[in-house]
C-alpha cells in the first residue's frame, strides 16, 4: 500500500492534517544549479522552506589563501560563471586598491564594457531561465541566440566563451581590436530591438502578468534588511547602485539611469532588468565612442605585471651561474604592502563585495568574498512563505540566483 | 464496390475498419510528435530534428524503437500491480474516442447514439490513469501531480460538457454522426458561428484535458519535475506520452465534428473522402501546437479560478441564450 | 580631505557615547573602528541608527601567525556598514579572543546577518550568541574542524577529513 494513506488518513494524532514535506533539489530543472530546499507543504501552500546550500562548494577562499594574486582571478571565473568578468573586475579592484595601482584610462573603459557585457549576457540568461521557470518556452531560445552572439565577441576578446579571465590587476590582458569595436557595435544597433521582441512576447502576456504580479512582494525597508541588492532591491524601489553610489572603473565618465520599480513584485524586477539591458546597451556605445580618444595607450599599468612572478620580486636580469646556468640572485622583496582592502563591483546579480587582507607575503591572507546569490537565497524563506510551489519557482528565478556564486 | 463490402461478413468488416482506423490514428499519433518538435523549431529558429531519414522524417520510428528497449524501471515502493496498469488505462481512455468519430458520411467505426456522452465519459475515466500512476508511484512528485490533474480534469470536465451541450441543443442529437448532418442542414452550415462561445471554452477545456501548455501543472517540468509519470521510464513512459497525443487527436476530431461541420466541406474531393476532416484536424493541430510555443503556464489556483470562475458561467449563460432562442425562435 | 574627517562628528559620537568599546580608528581604505567584543552590538545597532542601514558583509578572519603586525586576538569579525543616504561606507573590527572564540548575534538588527554568521561559525568556528539557528551552512553537518582556520590544512586524506568515509567505503563495497 501507498506509503501516504497514512499520513493523509492520520494527519499528526492531532487532529491537524499533517503537512506534507517534499524535497525539491539539488537536482531539479528549475533550481538553478544544485539548490536544496525542503519545503514543507500544505497542500500547495509553502509553510516552510529551508534552503541547504554547499553543493558547489569548492572553498575558493581557502584555495585563495594559498595561490598568490593573479591566480586567485582563475578562481574567480568559476563563482558566477555566468558573468564572469564581473568577478574578475571585483577581485582586481580589491588587489589594485591594496596595492595602489590605477589602470590606464583605455583599461578602464574597456573594462567598463567588458562588465556591461557580461550584464547583458547575464540578463538574457536570466530571462530565458525565468521565462523557462514559468513555462514561456520560446523566450527561451530567443535569448540564447543573442546571448551566443554575445558570447563568441567575449571569444574574439580573449578566447574564452564562458571563464574570461581576461581583467588583470592593473588592467586588461589584450586590447581591442578594431574588429571586436566594429562587431560590437552592431551589436549595440541591433539589440535594442531585440529588446523589443522579447517584451512583444512577454510584456503584457496576460499569464505571464499573472504569474509575475505581486508575486514576492518585497518592500523597501525589507529589502534592505534581507540585504538584497542589485535589480532585486532596486526593483524595491531603492536606487542603490553600487556604478552610482561608488563609481568604479569608468562608470563616473558615462551617463546612464538607474531605474526602479515601484510594487516590488517579481514584474517590477522583471521590468527593472529589462531596463537595464537598455542602459547597459547604451553604456557600451558611449565607451565605445570614448575608446577612440585613447587609441593606442597601454591597457596595463606599468607595476602591474610584477604581479605575473610567481611570489616575489626579484631583480629585473638574471645573473650567470656557474653550474645552473641564469638564475635570480637579487634580494625578494614583497609586492604587496600589507594591509586590507575591500571593493564591491555592481555585478549582473547584485552587490558582488570583496575583502582582503595581506601580510605582505606573496598569497592574500584573506580573501572574502561577499557574493550576491549567497543573500539571495538566504533571503528565500522569507519571500516563499504563503506562496504556492509555482510561484516558488518564478521566485528562485527573480532572485537570478547562480549556485557557484553562492557556495564559492 | 458497395456490393463487395456487403458480402464481408460484419464481425469481420469491423475488424478491419477497426484495423484501418488503429494504423490510421497511430500514424497521426507517431508523426503528431514530429510535427510538433519540427514546428516549435521553426517557431524558435532551431532546426528540429533532421538526422534520422530525409528531414528526420523517420524520427517517431526512431524514438519509438529507442522506448521499447529501454529498461523498464518498477521502483522498489511502488504499488506494482496498479504501477504497471495505470498507463494502459490513460492510453486505453484517450485512444477509443477515435472509434465514435465519423471520419466520413460512410465511415464510422460505431455510431453509437450516445456517442458524444461515451468520449465525455472515457475522456473523464482517462483521469484515472493520471491518478493512479501519481499514488502507486509512491514519489511526492508524482502524487502532486496525480493531485493537480485530478482537479483540474474533473474542474475542466464541467465546462466541456456544458459547451457540447449546447451543440446537442441545436442539433437535438448525441450522435455524431447526425450532430455533422445538423451542422450541414443549418443556414451557417458550421456550428461555429453561432457557438462561437462555445467553441471557445471548448478549445480551453480541451487543452487542460489534455495536460498541455498553458495547463501543463500535472507534469509542470519547471516544478514537479514530470509530475505524475516521474518515476516511469521504457515503453511504459511512452504509453503516457502517446496518451496525451492520442488526447489532442480526439479532442480535435471532437471539435471538427461539432462545430466545424465534421467532414462535411465546401465542395467534394473525388477520391479523397477524408480530406476535408483531416484538412480541418490538421488546424486545430496546429492550433494546440502553437499555443505551446507561445504561453507561460498557469499556477494551480488560476487555474481552478480560470475553471470555475470564468469558463463554467461563460458555457451556462451560453447554454441558456440557446435553448431559449432554440425554444423561441 | 581624508576619511577620518569626512566622519570626524560621527567618531566623536562614538568615543564619547562608548568610549570602552571603541579601541582604535583607523584610516585605510575605508573608515575602520577596532572595537572591543562586550558592548560591540550596541555599537553596531547605533551605527544602524545613524543610518547604515545595508550590513554589506559580515566575515571572519583568522590572524593566527599573521607576521607583519602584532594581532592582540586571533580573531577578528568584520562588518563592512554603508549608509545609503549619505554614500559612506564604514569597517567595525570586532576582537575574538582564540579560548573563548564567541560574538554577539546581529540577526535581530538584519535578517541577512543569519547566514553570514552561519557561515562564520562554519568556517571559523566563531560561536554567535543569539542566533536563532546555528547550524553548519556549506559544509556537511557531520564535519569536523574549521576550514578556514590557519591551522587547517587545505589538503587532506579522505579518512581524515571525514570520520564517516571509512564507514562509507565499507558499505559501497559490502553492496557490491
Amino acid at each position: 500500500m501507498s506509503l501516504y494513506v497514512e499520513v493523509i488518513k492520520n494527519g499528526n494524532g492531532k487532529g491537524e492534517p499533517e503537512h506534507f514535506t517534499i524535497n525539491m533539489g539539488p537536482h531539479h530543472p528549475s533550481t538553478h544549479g544544485v539548490l536544496r530546499l525542503v519545503l514543507e507543504l500544505d497542500g500547495e501552500t509553502i509553510v516552510k522552506c529551508d534552503p541547504r546550500i554547499g553543493y558547489l562548494h569548492r572553498g575558493v577562499e581557502k584555495l585563495a589563501e594559498h595561490l598568490n594574486y593573479n591566480q586567485t582571478i582563475v578562481l574567480s571565473d568559476r563563482l558566477d560563471y555566468i558573468a564572469s568578468a564581473a568577478n574578475n573586475i571585483a577581485f582586481c579592484l580589491a588587489f589594485e586598491k591594496l596595492l595602489g595601482i590605477t589602470p590606464p584610462r583605455r583599461a578602464r573603459l574597456i573594462r567598463t564594457i567588458v562588465n556591461e557585457m557580461a550584464r547583458i549576457s547575464s540578463h538574457l540568461l536570466w530571462l530565458a531561465t525565468h521565462a523557462l521557470d514559468i513555462g514561456a518556452m520560446t523566450v527561451f531560445l530567443y535569448c540564447f541566440r543573442d546571448r551566443e552572439w554575445l558570447l563568441s565577441i567575449f571569444e574574439k576578446v580573449c578566447g574564452a566563451r564562458l571563464t574570461h579571465s581576461y581583467v588583470r590587476v592593473g588592467g586588461v590582458r589584450l586590447d581591442f581590436t578594431q574588429e571586436i569595436i566594429d562587431e560590437l557595435r552592431r551589436f549595440t544597433e541591433e539589440f535594442p530591438q531585440r529588446i523589443l521582441d522579447y517584451e512583444t512576447l512577454i510584456d503584457v502576456n496576460r499569464i505571464w502578468l499573472k504569474r509575475t504580479r505581486d508575486v514576492a512582494v518585497v518592500d523597501a525597508e525589507t529589502a534592505i534588511n534581507l540585504g538584497l541588492t542589485g535589480p532585486v532591491l532596486r526593483g524595491s524601489g531603492v536606487p542603490y547602485d553600487v556604478r552610482k553610489f561608488r563609481p568604479y572603473d569608468a562608470y563616473d565618465e558615462v551617463e546612464f539611469e538607474v531605474p526602479v520599480g515601484e510594487r516590488g513584485d517579481t514584474y517590477d524586477r522583471y521590468k527593472v532588468r529589462m531596463k537595464e539591458l537598455r542602459q547597459s546597451n547604451w553604456i557600451i556605445k558611449q565607451c565605445l565612442d570614448k575608446l577612440k580618444e585613447v587609441e593606442g595607450e597601454p591597457v596595463l599599468a606599468e607595476e602591474a605585471p610584477d604581479l605575473l612572478l610567481p611570489s616575489r620580486v626579484r631583480e629585473p636580469e638574471p645573473k650567470p651561474h656557474p653550474k645552473k646556468g641564469f638564475v635570480f640572485t637579487g634580494k625578494e622583496l614583497p609586492v604587496v604592502p600589507p594591509g586590507e582592502a575591500f571593493a564591491s563591483i555592481e555585478s549582473p546579480k547584485g552587490e558582488l563585495a570583496v575583502y582582503v587582507v595581506s601580510d605582505g607575503g606573496p598569497n592574500p591572507w584573506r580573501l572574502r568574498i561577499r557574493t550576491p546569490s549567497f543573500v539571495h537565497i538566504s533571503a528565500i524563506p522569507e519571500l516563499a512563505k504563503g506562496h504556492m510551489i509555482a510561484d516558488l519557482v518564478a521566485i528562485i528565478g527573480t532572485l537570478d540566483v547562480v549556485l557557484g556564486d553562492c557556495d564559492r | 464496390m458497395s456490393d463487395i463490402i456487403a458480402q464481408i461478413p460484419y464481425p469481420l468488416l469491423v475488424f478491419i475498419v477497426a484495423f484501418i482506423l488503429l494504423n490510421l490514428t497511430l500514424l497521426h499519433v507517431a508523426y503528431l510528435t514530429y510535427a510538433e518538435r519540427k514546428i516549435i523549431a521553426r517557431m524558435q529558429q532551431r532546426l528540429g530534428p533532421n538526422r534520422v531519414g530525409p528531414r528526420g522524417l523517420l524520427q517517431p520510428i526512431a524514438d519509438v524503437l529507442k522506448l521499447l528497449q529501454k529498461e523498464d524501471i518498477i521502483p522498489n515502493n511502488v504499488d506494482k500491480s496498479v504501477f504497471k496498469i495505470a498507463p494502459l488505462i490513460s492510453l486505453v481512455c484517450a485512444g477509443t474516442g477515435v472509434s465514435l468519430i465519423p471520419l466520413w458520411e460512410k465511415f464510422v467505426l460505431s455510431n453509437l447514439n450516445v456517442g458524444l456522452l461515451f468520449i465525455l465519459a472515457l475522456s473523464s475515466l482517462s483521469a484515472y490513469g493520471v491518478i493512479l500512476s501519481g499514488w502507486a508511484s509512491n514519489s511526492r512528485y508524482a502524487l502532486l501531480g496525480g493531485l493537480r490533474s485530478s482537479a483540474q480534469v474533473i474542474s475542466y470536465e464541467i465546462a466541456m460538457s456544458l459547451a457540447l451541450l449546447s451543440v446537442v441543443l441545436m442539433a437535438g442529437s448525441f450522435n455524431l454522426q447526425d450532430i455533422v448532418k445538423a451542422q450541414v442542414a443549418s443556414p451557417f452550415k458550421v456550428y461555429l458561428i453561432p457557438q462561437v462561445v462555445a467553441f471557445f471554452v471548448f478549445m480551453v477545456c480541451a487543452l487542460a484535458e489534455t495536460n498541455r501548455v498553458p495547463f501543463d501543472l500535472p507534469e509542470a517540468e519547471t516544478e514537479l519535475v514530470a509530475g505524475y509519470f516521474v518515476e516511469y521510464s521504457g515503453i511504459r513512459f511512452a504509453l503516457f506520452y502517446l496518451a496525451e497525443y492520442f488526447g489532442m487527436v480526439v479532442m480535435s476530431a471532437l471539435a471538427v465534428t461539432c462545430f466545424l461541420g465534421g467532414y462535411a466541406g465546401p465542395f467534394e474531393v473525388p477520391g479523397l473522402p477524408f480530406i476535408w476532416f483531416l484538412l480541418k484536424l490538421y488546424v486545430l493541430l496546429f492550433f494546440y501546437i502553437w499555443v505551446r510555443a507561445t504561453l507561460p503556464r498557469y499556477r494551480y489556483d488560476q487555474l481552478m479560478g480560470l475553471g470555475w470562475k470564468v469558463l463554467i458561467p461563460l458555457a451556462l449563460a451560453n447554454l441558456f441564450v440557446t435553448a431559449f432562442l432554440k425554444l423561441y425562435l | 580631505m581624508g576619511l577620518l574627517e569626512i566622519a570626524m562628528d560621527l567618531l566623536a559620537e562614538l568615543r564619547e557615547k562608548f568610549p570602552k568599546v571603541v579601541l582604535e580608528v583607523l584610516e585605510k581604505d575605508a573608515l575602520t573602528i577596532v572595537c572591543r567584543r562586550e558592548g560591540s552590538l550596541e555599537l553596531i545597532s547605533y551605527l544602524k541608527e545613524k543610518g547604515f542601514k545595508h550590513l554589506i558583509d559580515l566575515c571572519g578572519v583568522d590572524y593566527q601567525g599573521y607576521k607583519s603586525e602584532k594581532k592582540p586576538e586571533r580573531f577578528e569579525v568584520v562588518y563592512h556598514l554603508y549608509n545609503l543616504d549619505e554614500k559612506k561606507l564604514i569597517r567595525v573590527k570586532v576582537l575574538i579572543p582564540e579560548n573563548d572564540a564567541w560574538q554577539y548575534s546581529v540577526t535581530g538588527l538584519w535578517k541577512t546577518a543569519n547566514w553570514f554568521e552561519r557561515e562564520c561559525y562554519d568556517m571559523l568556528g566563531i560561536v554567535f550568541k543569539g542566533h536563532p539557528d546555528l547550524r553548519r551552512l556549506l559544509m556537511p553537518e557531520d564535519w569536523e574542524g574549521y576550514p578556514l582556520r590557519k591551522d587547517y590544512p587545505l589538503f587532506l586524506t579522505e579518512e581524515n577529513e571525514w570520520k564517516g568515509y571509512k564507514e562509507f567505503l565499507a558499505s559501497v563495497r559490502g553492496a557490491k
